[in-house]
């Protein structure tokens, strides 16, 4: 017996769906403002006032999106191949040592405008290198990537510790962090966009990584749907047997395919390294990689949906930290909580709502989902 | 007239635009065998489901026993004395057959009374209809015939008078089908009703007292068995005459153009399925390999293609060796000249969520004329779909929908047109017409004898021997990994039927 399978209508399914899911984490979240003793509706509006309400706040906005959208298509990628990629965290923190290293070099020399393409290549070339491992493993040895990703993000965070203590930082230094780059190492600030449409901002560290990052969205669009590999990459996502059978090697597409997640993952460090702080510090990734999940769960694994779903949580980061100050009750980690909610609504339960939509639009429109009368379907 | 087990009145179901079933009326008597006919597509699978609680009916009325019903679920359904044996089953395959059969019935948190209580009920249930099981056996160390009677001693343990069984011998020897025949004519003489779902005709004639026809989700006709005939049931099945018979020319075989020597294949846990066989296909003859499935047929299709390397053997493809132990590749095996159908549709022969048109380029895909460069040429795929949707007759026509919107038959034929498109000098063929219409398998059996009669190379593994028997010039028999005989196309069911089940093996080995 053939399944009854109502399809959705493209808006509602990359448009509605997202939109419920988010009301509900919103709903829930604004319960548990509610149970700390604040308004809900209050809350909500200095978080979106934060996030948008002034020049400043949308320059924020967008600067926290700029690594959103790298490590999020860095996990869509990887999703289109059936690969659970956990590891965009540690990823990202090694590519901050290819731009780390580009920037130490060459910041005396060159300047941004040719710095910036071989920090690409070092942030790209150190993130792939540290996804190869685990894409190794699993490709030959079979060990699973989520395991082994999520054990690398703990490798790389130690690693990159030990680096910077013994290794990067300058000797008459205390802090654990690279010294401050040159001019050459400075990328330029996109703040004069939002100030040519008449927002003030004081200073923000937007800059030119966002364009990067949508050029990136682009690319990672044609490199999945026009592209040789990218149909191989979705073969093998959609089923391995099929891929098997058209004689696609399993080991090759899940390694390539892990070397543009990790590179892409590992392009993230672009934004805070030479974007904002010009050196290499600690824990500079502070949780992007794990949003990423979130971002391409949200996004539909599709770059349309990835960009608007980055720019949401770089709402959430930003006016999740305004929100914190004007709020006495409501600490960093309600915060976090709020993000987590959003996060297990548009993932974790991304089809807890779709039944039930199925069989309100099917019993609408019948024609709108896409099935097909019996008499056309049949030989 | 004999009393109703179960009546429909009116009933409707919908999914979407597409109408399941419509203003069905049917009335099983009591004490009946009563078999349901029908094409896949056709809404016996709904209707039934209804019937047993899966899904509720938009409109219409149940009644069981006289009495008007409203089934919510299947326990529901159990409650009433109905009982379904599923198409695949649903037992736990490393629990004991005991342990199956209390699943979910258990009468209290410690299971040492529901399992001696069982226990007195299975000798039972063994003595009055025969059903012997071991009940200590662990369920997936059974033959799947017995897991089957695991099945029906499940639904006649929880109290079926109502017993359904949809599409039960499709995992069958003959023999084996034989004897679950035997054992429902037991259970019908015991006063049980049973309702039997089946698109094979030739068991609707063997079994049942009465059959019931459905056509795209309506029930065009009820007759009594002994008062119809095969070609009637397979008319009012279609809508239109069909051929049950496939027309073919004789053969005139050629050079061999596919030898396989010596293959050994096992799978993972290093049990041997494929066990040192050896033949040969010649241009223009269709060699069937007959089995039960199972048998080591799969293992040998997908080693033969490159996908499953084999522990020992090569094949020879048009005066070419190809070493199958090392990196026998589908891709070069492909450009070498041979196709492949597979017998998994779903998983290996079409990705489902890919649009028509990605799918009919499906390890074709790195030819030129689909590819700029590295990049796909869009419109090239398109237009290289259509093509191949007018010739194949494909329907919906539109090459961008996804392929798990067009029917198992309409998914046969792209995959078909793909294969058979390449003028390939060997095709190989699994299962060509499983979950497939009639119309789409009068179809599908002319396309094969044309690739015959073009001189191609074909082999043909099927789990039908109707079909094995009426395409094949020759006949291989697969038993447990090995050929056990070889007979021409002449060779009656029977025959076949006992080689299949490995009886005359010793025989057929000399």
């Amino acid at each position: 017996m053939s399944a009854p399978y109502a399809k959705l209508p493209a808006w509602a399914d990359y448009g509605l769906i997202p939109l419920i899911n988010l009301t509900v984490a919103f709903l829930v979240a604004g319960l548990v403002v509610l149970l700390v003793g604040e308004n809900p509706f209050r809350a909500a509006a200095i978080l979106i006032d934060g996030a948008l309400g002034r020049g400043q706040g949308i320059a924020y906005t967008l600067y926290y999106a700029t690594s959103f959208i790298f490590t999020g298509l860095a996990v869509a990628v990887a999703f289109h191949c059936s690969l659970f990629n956990i590891g965009g965290e540690g990823q990202a923190y090694v590519g901050g040592l290819g731009v780390a290293l580009v920037a130490l070099t060459f910041d005396q020399i060159l300047p941004w405008w040719l710095t910036f393409p071989l920090a690409i290549i070092g942030a790209a070339v150190f993130g792939a290198a540290w996804a190869f491992i685990p894409a190794y493993l699993q490709a030959k040895r079979g060990s699973h990537i989520v395991i082994t990703t999520i054990m690398f993000n703990f490798i790389a965070a130690s690693l990159m510790i030990y680096l910077l203590v013994n290794v990067l930082k300058p000797a008459t230094s205390q802090a654990p962090q690279t010294r401050t780059f040159l001019e050459g190492a400075h990328l330029p600030k996109l703040n004069w966009i939002l100030e040519a449409v008449g927002l003030s901002v004081r200073s923000a560290p937007f800059n030119l990584t966002f364009l990067l990052a949508l050029v990136a969205a682009f690319l990672v669009w044609v490199l999945i749907w026009r592209t040789k590999l990218g149909y191989e990459i979705r073969m093998r996502g959609h089923s391995p047997k099929a891929a098997r059978y058209a004689g696609v090697s399993e080991t090759r597409i899940i390694i390539v395919t892990m070397l543009v997640s990790g590179g892409l993952a590992g392009m993230m460090a672009l934004n805070p390294i030479m974007g904002d702080q010009y050196r290499l510090h600690v824990d500079f990734v502070t949780g992007a990689g794990f949003v990423g999940i979130a971002v391409a769960l949200m996004g539909r694994s599709h770059p349309a949906g990835i960009v608007p779903a980055a720019i949401l949580f770089g709402m959430l980061y930003q006016g999740g930290a305004e929100l914190a100050f004007e709020m006495p009750g409501i600490s960093r980690d309600m915060i976090v909580i709020i993000q987590g909610l959003v996060i297990m609504f548009a993932g974790a339960l991304e089809h807890m709502f779709r039944p039930s939509l199925q069989t309100l639009f099917a019993s609408f429109s019948p024609r709108s989902v896409g099935a097909q009368p019996s008499e056309e379907g049949r030989a | 007239m004999a009393e109703a087990a179960i009546e429909l009145a009116g009933i409707n179901k919908r999914f979407g635009a597409v109408h399941a079933n419509r203003d069905i009326d049917l009335k099983i008597e009591a004490g009946t065998i009563h078999g349901i006919i029908g094409e896949n597509g056709a809404g016996k699978s709904t209707l039934m489901s209804i019937i047993y609680g899966f899904y509720q009916a938009d409109s219409g009325e149940i009644r069981v026993g006289g009495n008007s019903v409203q089934i919510q679920s299947s326990s529901d359904a159990i409650a009433l004395g109905i009982g379904m044996v599923h198409q695949h089953f649903m037992l736990v395959h490393n629990f004991t057959v005991l342990e199956n059969v209390i699943l979910g019935a258990e009468s209290a948190p410690l299971l040492g009374t529901s399992i001696a209580r069982a226990r007195s009920e299975l000798e039972r249930l063994e003595r009055e209809y025969g059903l012997e099981v071991d009940p200590e056996a662990i369920v997936e160390e059974l033959p799947v015939g017995l897991q089957q009677r695991v099945e029906i001693l499940k639904a006649l343990y929880r109290g079926a008078d109502i017993l359904i069984l949809d599409e039960p011998t499709g995992v069958l020897t003959p023999s084996e089908a034989d004897h679950l025949f035997r054992i429902l004519r037991q259970l019908k003489d015991e006063g049980k009703t049973i309702v039997l779902i089946t698109h094979k005709l030739r068991e609707i004639m063997a079994v049942t007292d009465n059959v019931s026809v459905m056509r795209q989700g309506a029930m065009v006709a009820t007759r009594k068995t002994a008062e119809t005939a095969v070609e009637e049931l397979a008319e009012l099945m279609v809508g239109r005459r069909v051929l049950l018979r496939v027309e073919k020319g004789e053969a005139k075989p050629g050079g061999f153009l596919l030898s396989v020597h010596n293959l050994t294949v096992r799978d993972s846990r290093g049990v041997t399925m494929v066990d040192n066989v050896s033949f040969d296909v010649r241009a223009g003859e269709i060699v069937g390999i007959a089995g039960v499935a199972g048998n080591g047929q799969s293992e040998l299709l997908e080693t033969i293609t490159g996908i499953r390397k084999a522990v020992s053997g090569s094949v020879t493809l048009d005066g070419e060796p190809v070493d199958l132990t090392g990196e026998a590749d589908p891709a070069d095996l492909r450009r070498r000249g041979m196709a492949h159908v597979p017998e998994d549709r779903h998983h290996m022969g079409l990705v489902l969520p890919f649009e028509e048109g990605e799918n009919a380029m499906l390890g074709y895909h790195r030819q030129e004329k689909y590819l700029k460069g590295p990049f796909l040429d869009i419109e090239a795929i398109r237009a290289d779909a259509r093509d191949k949707i007018e010739k194949y007759d494909i329907r919906p026509t539109d090459c961008r929908l996804k392929t798990a919107n067009f029917s198992g038959g309409n998914q046969q034929k792209i995959v078909l047109a793909r294969e058979m498109e390449q003028d390939p000098k060997v095709l190989i063929v699994g299962q060509p017409t499983r979950g497939v219409d009639v119309g789409a398998i009068e179809f599908i059996h002319k396309r094969l004898i044309d690739m015959r009669d073009q001189g191609k190379a074909v082999l043909l593994v099927s789990v039908e021997l109707d079909e094995i028997r009426s395409l094949s010039d020759r006949i291989l028999v697969m038993f447990a990994g090995r050929i056990v005989g070889e007979r021409g196309p002449e060779a009656s069911e029977g025959e076949l039927g006992l080689l299949m089940a490995g009886v005359e093996e010793k025989e057929a080995a000399e």
